[in-house]
This record gives C-alpha cells, structure tokens and sequence, in this order.
C-alpha cells in the first residue's frame, strides 16, 4: 500500500485482519478487498445475520454506526447495503457489503443491535430494500404518504410532487412539480478524459465522409425550384453547398444511439402539466401602498 | 399539543386507558422540528414513537448532483450548531481518498476550529438543556460565549455560520494573527469567567438535580449496543473518544483529557460535556502555542485552486482556477468510511467515488439518528416532563438528523 499523507482517522492496523476475518467466516464471504485502508468484506445477502453475529461475537465487532445504501442501476442486483461496524476493543472498522435486488429481502439485523432497526428503515425508504424480518418498516425520512424511493439513481432529483400552502384552501396542497427552468447539469468531462460523446464539429476527425456526390446541375430555365432550394443561389457552382447531411454533421443514428448512452447523469424528464403556476398569495397586512420613489425635488 | 382520548375515562366500569398524545412537531423542547407520538399511563410514558424527516432536505441526493467542492456547503448545513466539525469528516472522506497530504499549519488550524465549535456547540446545547428543565439565566450568559465563537468564525471565514473553512486539502484562507491572539486572550480570560460563572449556577443546583440525576439510566451494554457515540458512550463510562482512540489531524499531538460518567443519566451526559469544554479549551491553548508558520492548504494544484494574487500573474493558475470551479477535481474510484469526533458524537461520511468529479454515493451517518432511536427505551417509566431533560440531554439537531 502506498505511503499514508492524508489526515484521516488513524485506527489499528490492517495487517492480517482481512485474511483472519475472510477465514473465520468461511464460503460466506464472496469477496473481499482492502482499498484506501478500508477492509471492505462482501457476504451472502442469506447469511448476513449469522456473518455480523459473528464478527459482533467472535472477533469484537460491537458496534453498528451505519448501514448504507448505494444503487448500481445497471447490475442485476440493483442494490448494495453496506454495514459499518466498529470495534471499540480492538479500534478497528470494517465494512461488510452484501448485494440485493428490489424483490429480494435482506434478512434484518434487528436481533443483534436494536439500533439497525431505523437504519434499516432508512435504506427501505429511500432505496426499496427489504429487510425480513424487521417488525418496523416503515419510512422514516419522507412525508407520510410518499411514493418512490428517492435516493435510486432512477429517481429525479427534484422528485414528483411540490406543496405549498394555498391561500384559498387554507391547508398544505400537493401539485405536481412544475419547473419554470429544466434543472441544469452540466457535462463538465473533457474529451481526453474519455467523455463519450462527439465534440461538435469534431466529427470529421473520427470517420471521414464520403466524398460529396456532384449534383446534376439543373437546366438554366430562370425559373426557381421551391422544391429544391439547394438550386437557388449563386448559378453555376457545380457542387453546391448544402447543410444538414448526415455524412457531414455526423447527426443520425450513430449519434442518437451515442446521445441515449450518455454516461452523465440526465436531466429529469420535464413533467408537462396543463395546471396553471399559483397565483401570488395575497398581502397579509393592510399596509397602504408605498408611494413610488422619485426624485425629492 | 394536541390531545386525544382513546377512550374516556368517564365510561361506565371507570377504567382509565392510556392516552396518546403528540409531542411537537412544533415544541420548544423538541430542539427543532421532532414529533414524538406518546403513549402515557397518567403521567407516565409507556412508549414514544419518534417521527423524523420534518427535515429532510435530501442533502445525499443532491450531493450526488454537485462536485466535491459543491457539496461542501452543505455539510454546514447538516448540523448548523455545529458546522465546521460536520465538514470536517468530508474533507478527511476526500482527503482519504485522494490521498492527499494536507500542511501541518492547516491540519493545527482544523483542529483549533473544530474545537471552538464544539465550545459553541456545547454552550447552545447546555444552555437549552438547563432551560428545558426551567433555568432561564445560564442560557443567555452560555449565549455570550456562542456569539464570541461566532464571531471568531465571522473573522476567519467571513460567515457565521456556514463557514465552508475547511477545504479539501486544508482550510480556505489563512486566518489573521490579530484572529489568533484574540482567540488566545478570550480562552484565557473570558470563556472561564463566563462559563464557570454560568455553571456555579447549574451543577449544584437542587432543582436541576432532582430533574436529572437518575434519569434515562442507560447501562454500559446497552450504549453499546444502540450505538451510542460521544457524551452520550462517555457518560455511560466508556472513555472512547475519536479523538482520542482514531486520531485525526493533529489531535495525536494534543493533551487533554476524556471525561466519563459514572451513573450514566442525564445528568452526567450534561456533565461529561460541561468538562469537555475545558478540554477544548486547553486544546485550543495548545494549538495556539504550537501552531507552525506555512501554508494552510496542500499544494496540489489539481484539487486546491491558486491563490487571487497568484491568478493576476500566473496562466497556468488561472486555466486551474476555472477548471476546479467548473469541472472540479476528479477523485480515484473506492469508497471509504471516515468519522470524526463532532460535539455529538460519532459522525460520518462513507463516500463512494467511481472516478468522476461528483461523489457517486455520500452517506452521512448522523449522530442523532441512534440516540434518537433508543429515545423510547429510555424515556420508558419516566414521566412526561422526563421527556425533555433525556431530549435536551440527547443534544439532538434535526438538520443532522434528518440531512
């Protein structure tokens, strides 16, 4: 491992804990890695009770602080649901992960500390894991009655639903989102960075087109073809200039194609409602009006 | 506070149900916006059912939107008594990361403002216990000492507040030495005379006693096993301190002492930070004494942007500045859990990175989040105005907790 600059925590040394653990835990653990000094131990989704009880009694893994979620859309999958557990005798932390899909549960680890039981319930709500066995599942962080579960990749950022208070019905309403702006993301990946798009007029570099076909130059007639305006113009030019051939643009399928896998993440899909923006509430004091300033003299 | 019967106690047969009754969401004790579904036996609480997520700001999804840099402010927002010490785990999350080497005058200037902020942190959450529990003096003399810390943060950051100070790689701007003497002559004279004035009025005191001593007893087991971290561990006797036993920055360096409970109550759980601020302040004695002259941020110039000055002059820096304020800095692929000792406790960052610019995953693992949880184990037997020493004695943000 390369030298340690950073200022981070300094816990007990990893030297030989992940080969132990890996070990005592046996054909459960499906991988295992030590990277920026995090051991991370990835485990059968089935026997994770029986792996964290073990770690918890057998090796002084005695504290939970963390379960996280994290969504990887493109797996089969889906999920990965990370344990953090910390050993206040040994000064140590490990992370173990195990892999879930949005219909397979996670037995719970409610049994061996009470404390997963919201953590729990916090990876249900905002990924749609579940947990089997937790008596409790209920969401914790979103409104009562939400739908959805907003931390999945999937998931836009400014969600579905808006409330405000409405002056007229005197309670809290509910609206569909209405955006008076698309939300900006910005692709700030350079080119030689590996973006996976074709900078504007960059296309030539990649696959030079084909030579452009001459024209058969139409008869002299003086009268204009509306039908062909590639025609109009300067007379006589034998291969007129046109815009707009896929050849030339790279526009096109192999454009489009690239366009719909771009790797950054996508704007949310603009939600067109027929519903008309809210008028200003209405001024609560009686306040007359200001008079409209102006030059004193 | 709402109030509802399940059943009327004047019903024939004459027996008396329980009632159920909310607690908050809008209630001064509930140190924010907290609804706690109560059942109660007469006065007696037989069981809370906390609602969180009044809150809920979606700070992780919108991090995963924002570069590094971007999502830096947000961590001020989290637990906004505390700020800079939230900030201070996602700096250390980059830095762990990128592996990055931070100057020894930048890791000195962390750890003194880390530790101003728990003063300030501490002084906002002692002053509303003791007010929760029907003092009202302590509170405006610990705000005194609030406001100085502030202040301090105002010279050193320009904002109150959200400060946004720490950096990856360091701190934002080197702070003045007038900042620093200042701060050297305040730890000596002024914060003593205020705090240990403020105190000699609570901590023998017979009502603040009969209201907390012996109340929400939490073994030592059972810290462990709810996950408690900070006061709330140390006043169950367990001297572990993150500080102390995973030393960042330059706390290796420091001298100080970790304060534990004995009878594990809320009142110890106040005391135990009542002693912490003295701590602190001999830490902040110690940074000051020995705090190096150099730089205060890494000079890598593909994650620390130039100087102002260094821009005027310079090309290279200028091309930097607008990458890193555009593009930002690209952060290797992996995933690390780094926490940090916050005035509440145990806080977290686990952020996973694919190798682009934004944060791919950044869980926050809020301190709140497990005490709040064994708020119901705690409070069980007690009686309703309980409910609000063992809150204030929990030292509970919903910014935090909620993200």
């Amino acid at each position: 491992m390369a030298t340690v600059l950073h200022p981070a925590p300094k816990i007990s040394s990893n030297e030989g804990v992940r080969e132990t653990l890996v070990k005592a835990l046996g054909k459960r653990v499906l991988a295992s890695k030590e990277m920026h000094g995090e051991i991370v131990i990835g485990v059968e989704r089935e026997a994770i009770e029986d792996v964290l009880r073990t770690l918890r009694d057998e090796h002084g893994y005695q504290q939970l602080m963390e379960i996280a979620g994290v969504d990887y859309p493109e797996r089969e999958e889906r999920f990965e649901v990370v344990y953090m557990l910390l050993s206040l005798t040994r000064n140590h932390r490990i992370m173990v992960k195990l892999r879930a899909a949005e219909n397979t549960p996670v037995p719970t680890v409610t049994r061996l500390w009470p404390n997963a039981g919201w953590l729990e319930r916090e990876v249900f709500d905002m990924y749609g894991v579940l947990f089997d066995g937790n008596t409790d599942l209920r969401r914790i962080l979103t409104d009562y009655g939400f739908e959805g579960h907003p931390q999945r990749k999937d998931f836009p950022l400014t969600g579905f639903q808006e409330l405000r208070y409405s002056e007229e019905e005197h309670r809290v309403v509910y609206e569909p989102v209405e955006l008076p702006q698309d939300f900006r993301t910005f692709d700030f990946m350079s080119p030689w960075e590996g973006a996976d798009y074709v900078l504007p007029g960059d296309e030539k570099s990649v696959t030079p087109p084909p030579a452009p076909q001459p024209k058969p130059v139409p008869e002299p007639s003086g009268k204009v073809d509306a039908k062909a305006p590639e025609t109009r113009g300067a007379p006589g030019v034998s291969t007129p200039k046109t815009t707009g051939k896929a050849s030339e643009t790279g526009a096109g399928k192999r454009a489009d194609k690239k366009a719909a896998t771009k790797k950054s993440s996508a704007a949310p899909a603009k939600k067109v409602t027929a519903k008309k923006a809210p008028a200003a509430p209405k001024p609560t004091s009686s306040r007359p009006a200001r008079k409209p300033k102006g030059p004193k003299a | 506070m709402s109030l509802s019967l399940e059943n009327s106690p004047t019903t024939e047969g004459g027996t008396i149900s329980n009632y159920t009754i909310n607690f908050g969401p809008q209630h001064p004790a509930a140190h924010g916006v907290l609804r706690m579904v109560m059942e109660l036996d007469g006065e007696v609480i037989e069981r809370i059912d906390p609602h969180i997520g009044l809150l809920h700001r979606g700070t992780e999804k919108l991090i995963e939107y924002k570069t590094y840099l971007q999502a830096l402010p947000y961590f001020d927002r989290l637990d906004y008594c505390s700020p800079l010490c939230m900030e201070h785990s996602y700096v250390l999350a980059i830095e762990k990361l990128l592996n990055l080497e931070v100057p020894l005058r930048a890791q000195y200037l962390r750890v003194l403002f880390a530790e101003l902020t728990r003063i300030s942190n501490h002084m906002l959450n002692i002053g509303s216990h003791v007010m929760d529990v029907g003092a009202m003096t302590p509170n405006l003399w610990l705000f005194e000492i609030r406001e100085d810390t502030l202040n301090f943060f105002e010279r050193a950051s320009g904002a109150r507040m959200h400060c946004a100070w720490f950096r990856p790689g360091g701190v934002h701007e080197d702070v003045p030495l007038k900042l620093l003497t200042d701060i050297g002559d305040w730890v000596d004279t002024r914060l003593p005379r205020l705090f240990e004035d403020a105190m000699s009025l609570v901590v023998d005191n017979r009502i603040f006693k009969q209201r907390n001593v012996d109340i929400a007893k939490v073994s030592k087991e059972d810290a462990i096993a709810w996950g408690f971290s900070g006061p709330m561990i140390r006043a169950a006797g367990l001297p572990w301190d993150l500080r102390k036993s995973q030393p960042y920055d330059v706390y290796d360096r420091m001298d100080f002492e970790i304060p534990v409970g004995t009878n594990s109550d809320c009142y110890d759980r106040m005391m135990v930070r009542v002693e912490e601020v003295r701590q602190s302040a001999k830490i902040i004695k110690q940074c000051l004494a020995e705090m190096p002259e150099g730089p205060v941020a890494s000079d890598d110039r593909k994650v620390v942007p130039p100087r102002r000055a260094e821009m005027k002059q310079s090309m290279e820096a200028l091309i930097h500045h607008f990458k890193l304020y555009t593009e930002g800095f690209h952060v290797p692929a992996g995933e690390v859990y780094v926490a940090t000792e916050s005035p509440k406790g145990e806080f977290g960052v686990y952020l996973v990175s694919d190798g682009s610019n934004k944060p791919y995953r950044c869980k926050i693992r809020p301190t709140a989040f497990s005490h709040l949880q064994a708020m119901d184990f705690m409070s069980k037997g007690h009686m309703l105005p309980d409910a609000t020493a063992i809150l204030g004695a929990i030292d509970v943000v919903f910014g935090e907790c909620d993200r």
